[in-house]
């Protein structure tokens, strides 16, 4: 069985897993992290959704080996000492969440979404939210709930001495991102 | 849904990727893994071994190769349609990349993978066939370079043997194109009905070259090679273009399927490649 | 004419608090069934039929249980005789078929996905694998698709000899007749016949359906992803035998349900059956493909609707018949479904007569049953589809024809033609806010513009004044409508010694927010703060009573359950209060959680100290009790009637046939508003998947019975990229059969939208020729709309 080590919400792992595993059946069953639900078989829910390196990916999707040697944040690792993100809170003062159950890859794809662009207009929420599917809400109040936590977030970034989060993707703007740099720098042989 | 079980390598370089392939009864590549665990989770595959090309990051990246832009295989579509140099050399493949599935699958989800994959619904297929594109493939007797136009054979097929890694997938370079994909789905998550991939030259007011790549109308992308020679040397009009559109599905095979029928795609096709060549021309 | 909400209390009850329920929700500490975990519990497996119709001739698990961690692998015929027949709750006729319906199927197969045997193993890995060793053989059998089909002479029979009169696929005839309708359609200046098509849906809650079931002792405790604990453990006491008080139902967080979820299921006796059997606990949960070939459909329904009127738009009469897709099966209220429908035909109009016919047909495929709104969309869609084309016919606006025939907000309380008593109302007054904030004069004129310029981009309006019936359901209603069960909720308050407030709900909340919205009832009516409200729910250990959640009953039924209660601890505190401040019962004012005595300065009691005082006992006056709690059912003595107008925008590309939602305004009178962001959320929620039924989603089955749609990237459950932001407002019209007056919300938005958004491309295609489309809407259907009516306008032309 492949031996993989891998760090989740802050924690590291040392693990045999069978190569078949499923991310997230890793995380719910092995660790343990049922935050991180699944809704369907085909990455069309996007429930699921988990930042692998600061960016989302389906973790119904990626095998548990192929994590090896990445860093995982849920849904569990968003807030730190029992302060909510600000995105957590955003999702909860807008009443983006009915049933619950889409919020964790919600909340994690709105905020890759912002790290790429930390002020959408609605329609690039929309456009951006569009790989998480919610049966409640009619994504009205999530929409609105991320461009709040937008205006928080850049708030945040703006103020002097701020650090980011631990955990969480610190908001960067796209030209600062070292993976685009990399990607755009030619390292293909 | 769980897939049945399989053994995993991670090889360190192409050539152990070759071997491990070569080794192997039936070995399955995983790029991105983004259509292949759907279909591993439905049993619709039942490989011997998987052979993860994850840690091959030589095959990661753009790279400016002359005349070519050369796009290792491993390049994640999230690095395509963020990448400088594909956006002000092939701006075309820049944009289909964006209407490829949803941020999360591009994160994961390759160039390669999609290519090698060869969905007709994909968007990148027909983009590779428009433009040229070439394929850098490595097997068990070395490397060759196979040019779009021979690589998707049929549904789901391509010219990669079991034993071959597409390493890379070089586009020329366009300067001076205008670029349009118009991507028709039913839904924002849905494959495309149809999709059309266009590349238009133009002097002053007359259009000097165009190239038409149609996604979804037929077992492997098709290029509108009718419409492409109506195009030469009309002038770079709306009415011309949507005019020498109307030839867009000669030669075509369309589906029916569950999201259309092939008569409707025949129709689309016509529309929107005449949207797409506007677009293109910057009409 | 907005009014402000009435309520009892003036300071929680309206005001848009937050949700208590969103804390563990935002960060991952969620209780989902599939996240249930239990020493030595194995997980299970169905292996399910691949044919929509067959004779099972031989099944062999031995091979199974030869794999590496599996315990247990049995047929059908294994539990043939404990496994029972799951149960229909709803015979609506008392000559109805009603075939047996084991949780495995024994000797035949009756839809995709049936489940034939199963494997209990470590882990859902293992399970997998052995599903694959169960050596199975059919004899294939012709499947029965389509409901017309399935009704002709010589139809293979889904069920042999079980069909009304036996030997056909009828499963009953329902039918309702009120006022002459001979003589209003042989009267009328206009009639108009139309045939609509809703198409069968899948319901698609987020989480899957999943259930835990361990065993203690000769009990068990059944977790299960379920909107009705109590009628799960009635039913499956009923079902299996096994004694009521030795089964504990527990439906943890459970995510959305929209109807799925309130049914009896294969799984969930199979899950008690097998830990009864094996003395372990016992998971399965679905995948999401298993979910859609599995849980039940909704929807599907052919309707043929005629209207009768005068020339000047008077509707006088209105004849509908129904074919009704049961599936395969009557669970627990397939038939019941249209038939409640039967009374909302009329909608908010008047008649003179009604007649209606409902046949339920058997084919093979899934059972249909509840799906949001259950049997009331499916009426509404027809009559305000129809309504908007008597107008078209007439030459009328759409919203003109709709005054001149509903009911006026003078007319209240008015018993309809369908014999339902609409309580309040006040349709012009939602209708005129929505056209001011909808631009309703603007986008026609814009309209008009389009149509004169010949613009590829056609602009439609649709409209759609809904009402439903809600707040199920006074008992005697249901039983004269031959349901099982009745139709009350139960709660009970009870004051702890420290002044906190324990409530118990029998309503079972998965999403709605009761938590919140029974805190802020509690809060106001007992004068407490609204945090130290504890809402419990959802275990029939802990709400042993109860009907749980459907058919927007809960704030209506439940949550005047909860008033009742709360105003029955409050007469007890009054007693003791009384007592404490040495005065009289009746010289006492109690304002803002303290009892005063009227007309004096002494100083106050806090409904707190009255209950530490009831608590410590030292000194009760004679006959009262140790304690501050109170229950109360509150069984409604009517329907309450919400209602509403939706007005939408829809620009359809006529090149390629599509649609592009260009503005959505929904005005709807709930009622009195407890929590305007909870109500709000709702109507969002149901405006989605109205909206999806018009243009996006339909479960396909091909010849053979299979369901083509089997995965979410078939079937197009609509994403924030698919829809637009949408204008709601309301009107409150309190509604007299409780006393929240409030009206129900959660069915609401997608009643009112489908007709709203197929109304608004029809009408955009209008000078096509085009009259109908077939949901949903899909641009190759508006496409090939248009197409067709081109052609037909031209071989007109041709032969003039």
């Amino acid at each position: 069985m492949p031996h993989i080590r891998v760090t989740v919400d802050g924690v590291s792992y040392d693990d045999q897993v069978e190569a078949r595993r499923l991310l997230v059946h890793y995380l719910r069953e092995q660790l343990g992290k049922v935050g991180t639900p699944v809704g369907c078989d085909t990455t069309n829910c996007g429930a699921c959704t988990v930042l692998m390196d600061g960016r989302s990916v389906k973790s119904c999707s990626v095998l548990a080996c192929q994590a090896d040697g990445h860093d995982i944040t849920t849904v569990e690792g968003l807030s730190s000492d029992g302060d909510l993100h600000p995105m957590q809170r955003a999702f909860h003062e807008n009443h983006a969440l009915q049933c619950g159950y889409c919020t964790p890859g919600m909340m994690i794809a709105a905020l890759d979404l912002l790290r790429d662009n930390p002020d959408p207009s609605d329609d690039e929420i929309r456009e951006g939210l569009e790989g998480n599917m919610c049966r409640c809400t009619g994504y009205v109040n999530i929409v609105r709930a991320v461009r709040d936590a937008a205006a928080v977030l850049r708030a945040q970034a703006a103020a002097p001495g701020s650090e980011p989060r631990a955990g969480v993707p610190p908001q960067v703007t796209p030209d600062q991102e070292p993976a685009r740099q990399t990607a755009s720098g030619g390292a293909a042989s | 849904m769980i897939p049945a079980q399989f053994d995993y390598v991670r090889p360190g370089d192409v050539a152990e990727a070759v071997r491990v392939l070569a080794d192997s009864d039936e070995p399955k590549v995983m790029a991105g893994g983004q259509s292949l665990t759907p279909l591993l989770r439905f049993r619709l595959a039942y490989p011997d071994v998987v052979v993860d090309l994850s840690g091959l990051t030589e095959l990661r990246g753009v790279t400016d190769d002359g005349e070519w832009l050369r796009i290792g295989a491993m390049t994640t579509h999230d690095e395509v349609m963020n990448n400088p140099m594909v956006a002000a050399h092939c701006a075309l493949l820049s944009l289909a990349t964006r209407t490829v599935a949803d941020p999360a699958v591009r994160h994961r989800g390759t160039i390669g993978g999609s290519l090698a994959h060869a969905d007709p619904a994909g968007d990148l297929p027909a983009v590779a066939l428009a433009l040229d594109a070439e394929f850098l493939v490595s097997g068990e007797d070395g490397e060759r370079t196979v040019p779009a136009s021979e690589f998707f054979l049929d549904y789901l097929t391509t010219a990669l043997d079991v034993g071959d890694v597409l390493t890379a997938v070089r586009f020329p370079k366009m300067g001076g194109w205008g670029f349009h994909y118009e991507k028709f789905s039913q839904a924002a998550q849905a494959w495309a009905v149809v999709g059309v991939a266009a590349a238009v030259r133009r002097d002053d007011g007359t259009v000097t070259e165009a190239r038409v790549g149609l996604t979804n109308m037929g077992s492997t992308p098709v290029r509108a090679s009718e419409v492409e020679a109506a195009c030469r040397g009309v002038p770079a009009r709306l009415e011309t273009l949507r005019e020498a559109a109307q030839s867009a599905d000669a030669g075509t095979d369309p589906p029916n399927d569950l999201s259309a029928q092939a008569d409707y795609r025949r129709h689309l096709a016509r529309v929107l490649t005449g949207r797409a060549l506007a677009k293109a021309a910057g009409i | 004419m907005t009014t402000a909400p009435e309520a009892p209390g003036t300071d929680q009850v309206g005001s848009p608090r937050l949700r208590k329920e969103d804390a563990r929700l935002i960060t991952g500490q969620t209780n989902w069934t599939d996240n249930i975990q239990q020493t030595g519990m194995l997980h299970v497996a169905f292996l399910r039929s691949p044919h929509a119709h067959a004779r099972i001739t031989s099944v062999d698990t031995s091979a199974a249980r030869q794999q590496p961690g599996v315990v247990a692998a049995f047929s059908g015929a294994d539990f043939a005789g404990e496994q029972g027949s799951l149960p229909c709750a709803w015979p609506v006729t008392e000559d109805m078929a009603l075939p047996e319906h084991p949780p495995m199927a024994v000797d035949e197969v009756r839809y995709v996905g049936e489940a034939v045997a199963c494997v209990v193993a470590r882990d859902s890995y293992a399970a997998a694998d052995a599903l694959e060793a169960i050596d199975i053989e059919y004899e294939p059998l012709p499947a029965v698709v389509d409901m017309e089909a399935a009704l002709a002479e010589g139809s293979p029979l889904v069920h042999e000899g079980s069909g009304q009169g036996q030997g056909s696929n009828k499963a009953f005839v329902w039918p309702f007749t009120a006022g002459d309708v001979d003589s209003a359609f042989e009267g009328a200046d206009v009639v108009l016949t139309r045939r609509y098509h809703q198409q069968r849906l899948i319901p698609a809650a987020m989480e899957p359906r999943s259930v835990v079931c361990r065993p203690d002792g000769d009990a068990f405790t059944l977790w299960s992803a379920t909107q009705i604990p109590h009628i799960l453990r009635l039913m499956l006491a009923m079902t299996t035998g096994i004694p009521e008080h030795k089964i504990r139902v527990i439906a943890p967080d459970v995510g959305g349900g929209f109807g799925s979820k309130l049914q009896v299921t294969a799984e969930e006796v199979l899950a008690l059956l097998l830990a009864r059997r094996l003395r372990k606990p016992v998971k399965w949960t679905e995948t999401r493909t298993e979910g859609f070939q599995t849980t039940h459909h909704g929807r599907d329904q052919i309707q043929d609707v005629s209207i009768a009127a005068d020339a000047d738009g008077r509707i006088r009469g209105l004849k509908v018949d129904l074919l009704a897709d049961m599936g395969a099966y009557m669970m627990l209220v397939t038939p019941g479904v249209p038939v409640l429908g039967a009374f909302m035909f009329p909608g908010i109009y008047k008649m003179d007569a009604y007649s209606f016919s409902c046949t339920g047909v058997f084919t093979t495929k899934m059972p249909t049953d509840a799906y949001r709104g259950a049997g009331r969309p499916e009426a509404t869609y027809a009559i305000e589809r129809i309504v908007t084309e008597l107008a078209d016919e007439i030459g009328m606006d759409p919203v003109e024809l709709r005054r001149r025939n509903w009911i006026t907000h003078e007319e209240f309380p008015h018993t309809g033609v369908a014999g339902l008593t609409y309580d309040s109302g006040n349709y012009e007054a939602a209708t005129d806010r929505a056209m001011e904030l909808f631009g309703y004069d603007d986008l026609r004129a814009e309209q008009r513009r389009r149509r004169e310029s010949g613009d590829p981009v056609q602009l439609g309006i649709g409209v759609s004044t809904y009402t439903e019936m809600c707040g199920l359901a006074p008992s005697r209603v249901l039983g004269q409508l031959s349901y099982g069960a009745g139709g009350w909720e139960n709660a009970s308050v009870r004051m702890l010694p420290t002044g906190k407030v324990e409530v118990v709900t029998g309503s079972s909340a998965h999403g709605q927010g009761h938590v919140t919205a029974w805190s802020q009832i509690v809060a106001d009516k007992l004068g407490v703060p609204f945090e130290d409200v504890e809402v419990l729910h959802g275990d029939t250990r802990v709400s042993p009573k109860g009907m749980d959640t459907y058919g927007s009953r809960s704030l209506v039924v439940g949550g005047t359950a909860v008033v009742e209660a709360c105003d029955r601890v409050l007469e007890k505190a009054r007693k003791l209060a009384a007592h404490m401040m040495e005065a009289d019962e009746d010289d006492l004012e109690f304002t803002d959680g303290r009892f005063t005595v009227r007309g004096t300065q002494s100083p106050a009691t806090s409904v707190q100290e009255v209950a530490l005082a009831a608590f410590a006992a030292h000194d009760l006056p004679e006959g009262a009790e140790a304690s501050l709690d109170a229950d109360a059912t509150f069984d409604p003595e009517n329907f309450s009637f919400p209602h509403g107008t939706h007005l939408c925008a829809v620009e359809v590309d006529t090149e390629t046939g599509e649609v592009r939602l260009r503005a959505y305004t929904a005005v709807d009178d709930v009622g009195t508003v407890v929590n305007p962001l909870i109500v709000d959320g709702q109507v969002h929620g149901g405006l989605a998947q109205g909206i999806a039924q018009a243009l996006y989603e339909e479960a396909v089955h091909d010849a053979d019975g299979n369901l083509v749609t089997s995965t979410l990237a078939d079937y197009l459950v609509p994403t924030a990229a698919d829809l637009p932001d949408f204008t709601t407002d309301r009107t409150v019209t309190p509604s007299t059969t409780n006393p929240l007056g409030a009206k129900g919300v959660g069915e609401a938005g997608t009643i009112a939208s489908t007709p709203a958004v197929v109304g608004a491309i029809v009408d955009a295609l209008r000078p096509f020729g085009v009259q109908d489309l077939r949901m949903p809407c899909t641009p190759q259907r508006v496409w090939r709309a248009i197409a067709d009516a081109r052609e037909a306008a031209r071989s007109e032309g041709g032969q003039r």
